[in-house]
């Protein structure tokens, strides 16, 4: 088993990335207009990265399948943004993000990484504001901050709850700047179908254009994927019905090491599962969880009234509802971390308290925190003596200029009224930590080819905190990859433009071709959707929010039969040519199928619990996941030999110099 | 419930479409309209037919790609909402539902219900940004304070979705809800002020250089909006642009 380089540089951990950035190498700006380089995914990481590429001389070609970059799934982040500003003077410090994102990730990501996303947290922020981006403000005109889960401080920056809307919209703002200036090429409605090699570094694509059907190539010096997460391997999750792992999957393919896929973040507050037919699920923002409190009955014959219809939750008395998650974690209550909140509801369903029919729900209460404001506003407009009727008025107007959006999306949803009912949320599938394995340059184990954003593994270990993806995803784009790039390019300033005749492009792009006859011709019964509903079910209930040796090792092996199924059984309607929805999707569900089993592969690996892996065999008498740092304090990398169960593991241990390793507690 | 569907195909930009009926049985009020779509796909796609292509993405009413002219109207019945969020509940058993893709001579027909809005992109490249390096050697965030009035009325001009919600529902196929959102943004936020000139005047020639039609001001835009972008920032393009024209 060989040890990976993760190219760490030396020094003292708050000086490492302003002493490798005078390090490292630099092309000059006349060099630059001679080089190349495609950007796969339009979201927050790519957009920025594209942007800023752009900006500083190369020539950059985007790619997205959405007919817009802006459509990108960041664009559906709903609470903020992290920056280590300390505006409100709390405390607050690049250290301390550092310290509550290694803590949040269970200790499992790797240090360096995480301080440098902490050290240039506070220039997003910046960078943001010069750009036009409508963040929440106080009335004195300056930037508002509010709390997430895990940490005890308030350094969250938002815009309402459209955060990821407004980054997104900046970054392709950005973008729209070097499109105009001739920088930037954007393919939109494109798919990235492989990478291509030429002496084993990546130097192009091939691609399909959705609308055309026809196969392209093109070249570059060097190749960014930032395409995103594979939560869509559940079938059931919060990503945009598009989100997939292909170009990702197609990297792996050919050289680039997948690291911990096994580590899922299931998001505790979700709007819950409401039939079969469903496509899709909603998140509703953890931001939620400052004034709404979580609970479910404390009795169980009140649980089973719920489910059968026969009681309200508003009929409850205070003292028979479970605030389960203030009883177990008095210390952080309603704001701990996802992976924590996410199993302490799954615990309380298992045990029969669930409150929809499905028994599949807990309740998320505002009514309280409509009292509280209620209280502050009547007392600070002169209402000293206000009734309880005009307390829940006024309460529920300051809870709407919070969350109004929020709760006109749950009301559309289900039919029911926030204000007046608790909300029901169930924990679902949201963002992914495991992605491509990156090195401090974000390199891939195939040179030139790098990955940013969710699609690579490297700042949120087994578990991502609130508001953290925005600002891995901007960091990487805007403050990252531009400059560690650039050592790379530095030997290829006089390599010229790279033909795309050659027989590294023809071999890749005949493979295309024939893995889409091939998938057209096999002409069998169902449709993809029902392969990848099948998929997303053993994934949920065998590697899902608990997992177990036996039902990993059938979800291994359930997940090859369908595989083979898949490939025996798949009806493809019309034509390879021209628009084909069902191609698009047979195309990713195929890759899904691969990475599902590769998933489970690595969670049977893991014989600990950490973050948002948990196995059963492996918790405390209490229920809290127990880590085994002796054993397994490393980063799983695998690497692509055919059939996933082939796969072989390379183990990047993790050091850690800065911070203690320790139970994870949020008591 | 059992629907009568009346669906526009149309292999792509260059055919002649019409008009197909389908029957679509049990179908259930929480639903979402897309949702009922996958199902009839899935029965096509059984019988052998081919299935409706249509944009969709996020499914959560954000990302702007679903689109759809339902029974008349840009995403349907309800208001404040994308076709994606709209729900079967608000139709009734045995109705027929009239789909079509969104109508504008700069909307070219990609496939059935699927739409080419690059329009869209070309106006927001043609100024739609402020022109900073994005090195991040930028001064701190908090050195400008913004009155929160402002910040968020540009913010509301910001949540935007480009849709094209507003150039469908609008009889001139008009994109002025759209760009004057965008130039509202700006216009609202000191960063915007530097380049404000050319940027109206720019994204102004765009739009109209991409064969939108007039405004005339009936305000349809507005009712069809799914984020409920206001006419006040017509009004505001409108003063942008003549102050523009003065300057420029």
């Amino acid at each position: 088993m060989s040890t990976l380089d993760s190219k760490i540089p030396d020094g003292p951990i708050a000086d490492k990335w302003t002493k490798y950035k005078n390090e490292i190498n630099l092309v000059n700006p006349a060099n630059k207009r001679n080089i190349d380089v495609i950007v796969i995914g339009t979201g927050l990481a790519g957009a920025s990265a594209a942007a800023t590429m752009a900006e500083l001389g190369y020539n950059v070609k985007t790619f997205c399948f959405q007919d817009s970059p802006r459509r990108a799934h960041s664009i559906a982040a709903q609470g903020g943004i992290n920056a280590s500003k300390n505006y409100q003077g709390d405390g607050d410090s690049d250290y301390r993000l550092f310290y509550d994102t290694v803590k949040g990730g269970d200790y499992r990501s790797r240090e360096a990484n995480v301080y440098r996303l902490a050290e240039v947290s506070s220039n997003i922020i910046d960078q943001c504001v010069a750009q036009g981006v409508p963040f929440a403000r106080e009335y004195g005109g300056l930037l508002d901050n509010r709390s997430f889960g895990g940490v005890l401080v308030s350094r969250t920056f938002y815009a309402k709850g459209q955060t990821g809307q407004q980054l997104l919209l900046g970054a392709y703002s950005a973008m729209n700047r070097q499109i105009n200036r001739g920088k930037i090429q954007s393919f939109t409605r494109h798919e990235m179908m492989d990478v291509v090699l030429v002496d084993g570094k990546a130097r192009g694509i091939i691609a399909r254009d959705l609308v055309s059907g026809n196969i392209e190539r093109h070249s570059a010096h060097a190749v960014v994927l930032a395409s995103g997460g594979y939560g869509n391997v559940f079938f059931l999750s919060t990503n945009a019905m598009g989100s997939n792992v292909t170009a990702a999957w197609k990297a792996h393919r050919k050289g680039a090491y997948f690291a911990n896929p096994c580590y899922t973040q299931i998001h505790p507050t979700c709007i819950p599962v409401s039939g079969d037919l469903q496509a899709k699920l909603t998140l509703m923002s953890e931001s939620l969880r400052n004034d709404g409190r979580i609970w479910v009955p404390a009795k169980l014959e009140d649980a089973k009234a719920i489910q059968a219809g026969k009681l309200k939750p508003t009929e409850i008395k205070e003292e028979d509802r479970d605030y389960y998650l203030e009883r177990r974690y008095p210390a952080f209550g309603n704001l701990v971390p996802r992976d924590v909140a996410s199993r302490a509801a799954k615990e309380r369903c298992d045990e029969g308290y669930g409150v929809n029919k499905t028994g599949q729900a807990v309740y998320l209460d505002f009514s309280s925190a409509i009292e509280r404001y209620g209280k502050e506003k009547a007392f600070t407009s002169g209402h000293k003596n206000a009734s309880k009727e005009e307390i829940v008025k006024l309460g529920k107007q300051v809870v709407e200029s919070k969350y109004g959006n929020l709760f006109d999306m749950y009301e559309k949803i289900t039919d029911q009224n926030p204000y007046e009912t608790p909300m029901m949320i169930f924990p679902a599938v949201h963002y992914t930590m495991g992605g491509l394995w990156v090195d401090y340059n974000l390199m891939t184990t195939i040179p030139g080819c790098y990955a940013t954003g969710e699609a690579n593994f490297s700042d949120h270990g087994a578990n991502r905190l609130g508001a953290s993806a925005l600002m891995q995803g901007l960091a990487d784009g805007y403050f990252v990859l531009p400059y560690t790039i650039g050592d790379y390019l530095a030997d290829d300033i006089q390599t010229g433009s790279i033909p795309t005749d050659s027989k590294e492009f023809d071999e890749a792009e005949k493979a295309v071709r024939n893995q889409i006859e091939s998938l057209m011709n096999v002409k069998g019964e169902q449709p993809v959707d029902y392969f990848h509903r099948k998929l997303g079910l053993i994934m949920w209930n065998k590697c899902g929010m608990s997992r177990n040796e036996k039902e990993l090792k059938e979800a291994i092996k359930e997940i090859a039969q369908l595989r083979e199924e898949f490939y025996q059984n798949v009806r493809i309607p019309g034509k390879a040519e021209g628009r084909n929805a069902e191609l698009e999707k047979a195309v990713r569900v195929a890759d899904f199928l691969e990475l599902g089993e590769l998933f489970a592969k690595d969670a049977l690996d893991r014989n600990e619990s950490c973050g948002g892996h948990f196995r059963e065999e492996y918790q405390t008498p209490e229920g809290e996941a127990l880590r085994d740092d002796e054993n397994y304090r490393y980063v799983s990398a695998y690497e692509y030999k055919g059939a996933p169960k082939d796969a072989i593991l390379h183990k990047e241990e993790l050091i850690f110099e800065n911070i203690e390793l320790k139970t994870r507690s949020y008591k | 419930m059992k629907l009568n569907l009346k669906i526009w195909r149309q292999e792509d930009a260059k055919s002649k479409g019409e008009f197909k009926n389908y029957e679509l049985d049990e179908v259930h009020g929480d639903m979402s309209f897309l949702e009922m779509l996958d199902v009839l796909n899935n029965e096509l796609i059984l019988k052998g037919i081919e299935p409706i292509e249509f944009d969709h993405d996020c499914r959560e009413g954000i990302c702007g790609m679903c689109s759809l002219q339902i029974n008349g109207e840009p995403h349907g019945p309800d208001r404040g909402i994308t076709t994606c969020q709209l729900h079967m509940r608000k139709f009734n058993d045995g109705d027929t539902i009239v789909i079509e893709p969104f109508r504008a001579n700069a909307f070219p027909i990609v496939k059935d219900l699927a739409v080419d809005r690059s329009a869209f992109d070309r106006i927001q490249q043609a100024g739609g940004y402020i022109s900073v390096n994005t090195s991040g050697n930028t001064q701190d965030a908090n050195s400008i304070p913004i009155e929160k009035e402002n910040a968020d009325l540009a913010f509301n001009a910001a949540t935007c979705i480009g849709c094209g919600a507003c150039v469908a529902a609008c009889k001139n196929a008009s994109a002025m809800l759209f760009t004057s959102a965008k130039v509202s943004q700006y216009a609202l936020l000191p960063q915007g002020e530097i380049e404000a000139t050319d940027r109206v005047l720019n994204m102004v020639a765009q739009m109209d250089k991409e064969g939108f039609g007039n405004c005339t001001n009936t305000g349809a835009c507005e009712i069809e909006c799914p984020k409920g972008i206001s006419l006040e920032n017509i009004a505001r393009l409108n003063r942008e642009y003549m102050s523009a024209s003065l300057k420029g």
